[in-house]
C-alpha cells in the first residue's frame, strides 16, 4: 500500500466547524425556549420556517453558484443565521416576512459576498434591518407575554396560522418595554412600572427570562472555548457603566437601569450570539474588546437616544465595518519582538 | 518554590505516550545494510573520505565536516562500504540525496577510541572540537551542530544553561525512558556542559508533569549537584526551545536572535548523554533512541539504534503491520513529516517512528472556509494571528505576511490542530515562506546582476573619456609643433642621434681617444689581477659543483641532471675566464713589446669587449652546439643504461633527452644563420690598418650583436614579460574590484606568466 503524504501535523483537534454551529443551536434552546414559555409558539414557528427556507436557498445559490451543496449545507451555518433571524422577529411573523429576510441574509449578505467565511456583515442582522426599515409596522408589533392580557398565549396551530395570514387567528400584541420606556417622558421609572403590566421584575415579563436563558446558553458556549468572553463581556460591561450613568435613579428622563437593559430586548442574544459572530467580528482580542465595548455604547446611545426600541442589529452592523480597522491596529504582540507591531502605514 | 511562567497559546491533544513506555529500552541490533546520508543535521553535509570497497570499523569516521555548520559522519558497525551513491533520505521533501552505505560484517569491531579520564583537563576549545569530531548535533529537533551552538561569543554571559526533557509531543517517550533509564550519564554530560558554559546563575532541566519518573531517576541522580529540575504543566508546544525558555525563565527570545542573547543556552537532553559518551569514552554519535509507536505497531517501544539502520528494519522489531498504516511518520504527529518509502535509515534526529492506523490518525478532511473564529490565534504559541496570515498567504500578500511576523512562525502546528474548519494553515506558512525566501534571493541576485552592469557600464564611459583625451592631448602636441615651425623630420634625426652611448660604442670611442695619446682608465695590472680572481672564484664554485655532482650521482638524487648543466656551466665559465686572463698577459706583454700604444689599446678594447660580451656570436654558437652534443651522447648513453636496467628514470631520461635533441637542433639552426650573416662581414675585412680593422670588427659584431646578442635577447624577453605580469596584475585586481566572471582566469594566467618570469630570471642565457 502506498504511504501518504502529508504536512504536518497529523493529529487534529475535535472541534469542526459543524461542531462549533451546532453548539451554537444548541445553546440557544434555554432562550427559545423562556421565548416560548412567555410568548407561545411563534418563535418556534418562526425557527421552523426560517430554517427551511434558508436551507432551501443556501441549496439553490449554492447550484447556482457550482459549490458542493451537501458539504456546505453540512456545516449548519445557513441553520444558525435561520434560528438567530427566526429569534429575532416578532413571534409568528408572517411568512413573506420571514422569506424577505432569509433572502437578504443568506443570499445578499453571505452568498453574493462569496459565502461562508467572507461575509462582512453578520446575515441574520443584515436580515433582520432590511425587515425593520422595510415593514415597521409588523417588526414592533410583538405579541402580549402570558398573563399580561387574557392570559393566553399562541399555541402551535395558532401560530402556523398566523404565520401563513390565514384570517380569522389575531393575536393580541402590545408595545415592547424597551419602547415603553422609550415613548414615556411624564412618568416616573417606577411608576410606569407599576402602570404597564409587561414590566416584570428586572425588566419585561418574559424578556427578563429568555435573557436569563440566553444568557446561560452563552456562558455554556464560553466553557466549550466557542469563543472568547472579549468582546460579549466588554459589550455588557460598556452598556451596564452606560445605564449606570445616565440612570439618574429613575426620573420621567432616565434611559433605565442597568438590569433593565441588560435584561431587555435583544442584549443577552446580542452578546453571546449576534458580537460572538467570529466572520464578521475582529480578530485579536485586544481588538474583540474594543469592537464589544463599541456594540454596548451603540446599543445604549440608540436605545435612549436614536429613533428605535432596540438596537443590536444597528450596533452590530456599524461595528462590522469598523472590524478590519480594529484589525488593522489591534495586532497583538509576537513572541521576541519588543513593541506592538503596528502595521507600516504604506497601505 | 519557582517561578513557572506560562506560554500563550497551546493546545492539548492526546498524549499517548504509555503505548511504548510498557517496555525498558531494547538495542535493536545490527541491520545487514547501514545507510549513512551525508547530511543529518543543518548546515553543510560532510565530504565522504572512504571509497567503496573499503572495510570501515564501527566508530570510523567516513565523512568529514565542510565548514563551520556541520559535523561528521562516523560508521555506526565495522563493515564494508558498498557503495557511495544517491538514496532516499528522511527528509519532507522526499528527494534523494548522497549516502554512504556499509554491509555490516556483524563483527561490530571498534575502531581504536580517545577516552578522557577528566575533561577539566580539556582547552575549552579542545572540548568542542572533540565534541564536533564525535558528529554530535541536537537530538531534538532540528539537529543542530552542538558545537556550534556551544561555541558562545567570548563576551556573551551565559547566567542559564537549560536542558531540554520537555518532550511535549504526543507518542514520542523516547527522552523519558532516557531519563529514566540513564539518568547519571544525563547528569554526567551536563556537568561537561557545565565545565564548557560556565553558567553564572543556575542550570535547569525543564521536564512536563506527564513523566513523573523519569523526574524522579533526574532527582536521584542530580541529588549532590546544582542541577535544578523543574516540572511544569503538560502542553504542546512546550517543549519549543524558545518556549522552554520563557516557561523557565521568563524571558523571550529576541525575534531572529539566539538564546544566548538572553544568556542562555539551551541543550536537548538526549544530546547531553550523546556528549557524555564522546568525551569520557571517545565514542561518537552512531546511535540514538527511538521510539516506534502507534496502533499498527503491535510491540510498540523504545529501541537503541544504530544511526543508518533503515526503518523497515526497525519497524519490523515494533511489529509494523503496514496493512493497517495509511502514513507513516517520523517524528511526532504534530511536526513530524510523512515517509514515501520505508527503507530510508534512521538519523540523528529520529527520535520517533509513528505508524498510526488510519482510524487513529484518519487522512485530513477537505478543508473548510475559514470563519476566523480565532481559535488558531489562541493557540498560537507566538502570540500570531494566524486566521489573518491564512487569508494574506492565500492572496500572496507576502508583505503583509511579513508584517504579521510570519517569519516567527515556528510550525508546531497548534493552529492547524485547533482548527474547526481543518485548513492546513501550517502548510499555508511554510509555502509561503519559502516563496518569500525564492523572492528574496532573486532580489539579491538581480540587484548584483545590476551592480555589474552599472559598474561595467561606468568603466567603458571611463575608458572612452580617457581615449578621447589622450586623442586629444596628442592632437594639441602635434599642433603645438607644427606651430613652432620645427621641421620634424630634422627633430626625429637629432633625438635618433642622441643616445649613442652603448658600451661598445664607448670602447671604440676610448680607443680612438687611446690613438690620439689619451691615457687608459684601468692599468693593465689591475685588470691581470680582476681577471686572475674571477679565474679562481671560477675555478672555486667549479670544484664545489663536481663535488656535488658527486654527491648526487652517488645518491641517485632526482636533481642529478639539473647539477650536471650547473657543472657544465662553471665549466665553461673557468675555460672563458681562463682565456680572457691569457688575452689580457699577451696583450699587455705585446703592448710592452710594441711601441704603438694605439694597437695595444684597440687590443685592449677588443678583450674587454670579449670579456663583456663574450666571444662573437659566432663563436657562441659553436660553443654551444659542441656543449650541446656533448650533452646529448652523455644523456643517450645513461638512458641506454637506464633502459637495460630497466630503472624507472627511463622515461624522465628519455624525455630530457628529446628535449636536448630539439635544443641541439635549434642551435645549429642558429649557428646556420650566424655563420651566414659574418660571412660578408669577414670578407670585408681586408684592410691593411690593424686599428681600422679592429674598429670596423668591433663594428659589425655590435651590429650582430644589436641584432643577435641571445643576452640582450633574454633580457628583452624578461623585461616584456615584466611589463606583462604588471598588466595582468593590474587588470586582475581590477576584476576582483568589479567582481567579474574573468577573476578565475585572470589568476591562473598571472600565475603562469609569474612562473615563466622566474624562470627567465633564474636563466637569462641561451637556452630555452
Amino acid at each position: 500500500m502506498a504511504l501518504l503524504t502529508v504536512s504536518s501535523p497529523h493529529a487534529h483537534g475535535p472541534m469542526s466547524t459543524a461542531t462549533v454551529m451546532r453548539l451554537v443551536l444548541l445553546s440557544t434552546l434555554p432562550g427559545v425556549f423562556a421565548l416560548t414559555y412567555f410568548f407561545g409558539f411563534g418563535t418556534l414557528s418562526n425557527i421552523l420556517l426560517a430554517s427551511l427556507l434558508a436551507l432551501g436557498m443556501e441549496a439553490l445559490i449554492l447550484k447556482i453558484r457550482k459549490r458542493p451543496i451537501g458539504f456546505y449545507l453540512n456545516d449548519c451555518s445557513a441553520l444558525v443565521t435561520a434560528v438567530l433571524l427566526g429569534i429575532a422577529l416578532p413571534p409568528a411573523s408572517p411568512w413573506w416576512i420571514l422569506a424577505v429576510g432569509i433572502l437578504f441574509a443568506i443570499v445578499f449578505a453571505k452568498h453574493l459576498y462569496g459565502g461562508m467565511g467572507y461575509n462582512p456583515f453578520n446575515p441574520a442582522m443584515v436580515g433582520y434591518v432590511v425587515l425593520l426599515i422595510s415593514f415597521p409596522v409588523q417588526m414592533t408589533s410583538w405579541v402580549a407575554p402570558i398573563g399580561t392580557f387574557n392570559g393566553e398565549v399562541l399555541g402551535p396551530i395558532d401560530a402556523l396560522m398566523r404565520t401563513f395570514s390565514f384570517s380569522g387567528v389575531d393575536a393580541v400584541t402590545m408595545a415592547t418595554p424597551l419602547d415603553v420606556l422609550k415613548q414615556n417622558n411624564s412618568l416616573l421609572v417606577e411608576d410606569l412600572w407599576a402602570s404597564n403590566s409587561q414590566f416584570g421584575t428586572l425588566a419585561g415579563v418574559g424578556w427578563e427570562w429568555a435573557n436569563i436563558g440566553f444568557l446561560l446558553g452563552g456562558l455554556y458556549l464560553l466553557y466549550r472555548r466557542v469563543f472568547t468572553w472579549h468582546a460579549p463581556i466588554s459589550m455588557l460591561l460598556s452598556l451596564t457603566l452606560l445605564s449606570a450613568l445616565f440612570y439618574d435613579g429613575g426620573s420621567s428622563a432616565s434611559g433605565g437601569s442597568p438590569l433593565f437593559h441588560l435584561f431587555s430586548g435583544a442584549t443577552m442574544l446580542g452578546a453571546f450570539f449576534i458580537v460572538t459572530d467570529p466572520v464578521t467580528s475582529a480578530v485579536s482580542n485586544k481588538g474583540r474588546i474594543i469592537y464589544g465595548a463599541c456594540i454596548g455604547i451603540l446599543v445604549y446611545l440608540i436605545r435612549v437616544w436614536g429613533n428605535y426600541p432596540d438596537a443590536i442589529a444597528f450596533s452590530v452592523l456599524l461595528m462590522n465595518f469598523a472590524a478590519p480597522l480594529l484589525d488593522h491596529y489591534t495586532q497583538p504582540r509576537t513572541y521576541g519582538h519588543k513593541k506592538k507591531n503596528l502595521q507600516k502605514e504604506a497601505d | 518554590m519557582r517561578k513557572i511562567w506560562d506560554i500563550h497559546g497551546g493546545v492539548h491533544p492526546p498524549e499517548n505516550k504509555t503505548q511504548s513506555l510498557q517496555r525498558g529500552i531494547e538495542n535493536a541490533g545490527i541491520p545487514p545494510v547501514l545507510v549513512h546520508p551525508l547530511s543529518q543535521h543543518i548546515g553543510a553535509p560532510a565530504a565522504p573520505i572512504v571509497e567503496v570497497g573499503q572495510r570501515v570499523l564501527k566508530g570510523q569516521m567516513i565523512a568529514e565536516a565542510k565548514g563551520f555548520v556541520s559535523v561528521p559522519v562516523h560508521a555506526a558497525s565495522s563493515g564494508t562500504v558498498s557503495a557511495i551513491e544517491h538514496r532516499e533520505i528522511p527528509h519532507p521533501s522526499g528527494l534523494l540525496a548522497p549516502c554512504i552505505v556499509i554491509d555490516t560484517d556483524g563483527k561490530d569491531e571498534w575502531i581504536e577510541l580517545d577516552p578522557v579520564d577528566d575533561y577539566t583537563t580539556l582547552e575549552k576549545a579542545d572540548l568542542l572540537h572533540r565534541i564536533r569530531d564525535c558528529g554530535i548535533a541536537g537530538m531534538g529537533g532540528a539537529g543542530f551542530p552542538s558545537a556550534v551552538k556551544l561555541s558562545t561569543r567570548d563576551d556573551a554571559v551565559i547566567d542559564t544553561l537549560i536542558i531540554n526533557g520537555t518532550e511535549c509531543e504526543p507518542y514520542i517517550t523516547a527522552d523519558d525512558m532516557l531519563m529514566r533509564e540513564r539518568a547519571d550519564q544525563i547528569i554526567a554530560g551536563i556537568k561537561i556542559l557545565q565545565y564548557l558554559i560556565q553558567p553564572t546563575e543556575q542550570t535547569l532541566i525543564g521536564v512536563e508533569d506527564n513523566k513523573p519518573e523519569g523526574i524522579a531517576a533526574l532527582r536521584q541522580a542530580a541529588e549532590d549537584s546544582n542541577i535544578e529540575i523543574v516540572v511544569f504543566p503538560t502542553k504542546y508546544p512546550s517543549g519549543g526551545e524558545k518556549q522552554l525558555i520563557q516557561i523557565l525563565t521568563g524571558r523571550e527570545v529576541p525575534s531572529g536572535g539566539l538564546p544566548a542573547d538572553v544568556g542562555i543556552v539551551c541543550q536537548n537532553i538526549g544530546t547531553t548523554v550523546a556528549i557524555h559518551r564522546a568525551v569520557q569514552f571517545g565514542e561518537p554519535l552512531i546511535s540514538r533512541i527511538t521510539t516506534v509507536t502507534g496502533d499498527a505497531c503491535s510491540a510498540p517501544g523504545n529501541f537503541e539504534v544504530l544511526l543508518g539502520t533503515p526503518v523497515d528494519y526497525l519497524l519490523k522489531l515494533g511489529g509494523f503491520n503496514q496493512a493497517q498504516c495509511l502514513r507513516l511518520v517520523m517524528g511526532g504527529p504534530m511536526m513530524g513529516f510523512t515517509l514515501k518509502d520505508t527503507s530510508v535509515p534512521v538519523v540523528k534526529t529520529t527520535n520517533c517512528l509513528l505508524a498510526p492506523t488510519t482510524e487513529e490518525l484518519p487522512p485530513p478532511p477537505p478543508a473548510q472556509a475559514c470563519i476566523r473564529c480565532g481559535l488558531c490565534a489562541e493557540a498560537c504559541p507566538v502570540s500570531l494571528l494566524p486566521q489573518q496570515m491564512y487569508w494574506f498567504a492565500r492572496g500572496k500578500e507576502y508583505e503583509k505576511l511579513e508584517d504579521h511576523n510570519l517569519f516567527d512562525c515556528i510550525e508546531c502546528g497548534a493552529c492547524s490542530y485547533a482548527c474547526p474548519s481543518n485548513i492546513p494553515l501550517v502548510q499555508y506558512y511554510r509555502a509561503s515562506k519559502a516563496e518569500i525566501r525564492k523572492q528574496q534571493q532573486e532580489k539579491v541576485k538581480s540587484e548584483h546582476a545590476k551592480a555589474r552592469f552599472e559598474a561595467r557600464q561606468l568603466r567603458i564611459e571611463r575608458e572612452e573619456a580617457e581615449k578621447e583625451a589622450r586623442r586629444k592631448a596628442r592632437q594639441e602636441a602635434a599642433k603645438k609643433k607644427a606651430a613652432a615651425g620645427k621641421d620634424p623630420i630634422k627633430a626625429a634625426q637629432e633625438k635618433a642621434a642622441a643616445p649613442a652611448v652603448d658600451p661598445a660604442q664607448a670602447a671604440i670611442e676610448k680607443a680612438m681617444a687611446k690613438r690620439s695619446g689619451a691615457a687608459p682608465e684601468e692599468s693593465s695590472e689591475e685588470t691581470l689581477a680582476r681577471l686572475q680572481k674571477a679565474v679562481e672564484t671560477a675555478e672555486k664554485r667549479l670544484e664545489s659543483a663536481s663535488a656535488k655532482l658527486k654527491e648526487a650521482e652517488a645518491a641517485d638524487a632526482p636533481n642529478l641532471g639539473a647539477l650536471q648543466t650547473a657543472h657544465e656551466r662553471m665549466t665553461e665559465k673557468l675555460a672563458k675566464a681562463k682565456e680572457e686572463l691569457q688575452q689580457h698577459q699577451q696583450a699587455s706583454s705585446g703592448a710592452s713589446d710594441t711601441d704603438d700604444p694605439a694597437a695595444a689599446a684597440i687590443a685592449r678594447a677588443q678583450a674587454a669587449r670579449a670579456s663583456k660580451e663574450d666571444k662573437s656570436p659566432l663563436e657562441k654558437a659553436q660553443e654551444q652546439v659542441a656543449s650541446l652534443e656533448k650533452r646529448l651522447t652523455k644523456s643517450e648513453q645513461k638512458l641506454a643504461e637506464a633502459k637495460e636496467s630497466g630503472s624507472d628514470t627511463a622515461e624522465v631520461l628519455e624525455q630530457s633527452t628529446a628535449k636536448l635533441r630539439e635544443k641541439l637542433d635549434s642551435a645549429r639552426a642558429e649557428l646556420a644563420q650566424i655563420s651566414e650573416s659574418e660571412a660578408p662581414v669577414a670578407a670585408a675585412a681586408s684592410t691593411n690598418d690593424p686599428a681600422q680593422l679592429a674598429i670596423e670588427k668591433a663594428m659589425a659584431a655590435r651590429e650582430a650583436a644589436a641584432k643577435l646578442s641571445p643576452e640582450d635577447k633574454a633580457r628583452k624577453a624578461l623585461e616584456s614579460l615584466e611589463a606583462r605580469v604588471e598588466k595582468t596584475r593590474a587588470k586582475l585586481a581590477e576584476a576582483e574590484e568589479s567582481g567579474a566572471d574573468t577573476v578565475e582566469v585572470l589568476r591562473d594566467t598571472l600565475a603562469k606568466l609569474e612562473d615563466k618570469l622566474a624562470e627567465a630570471r633564474k636563466d637569462p642565457g641561451v637556452e630555452g
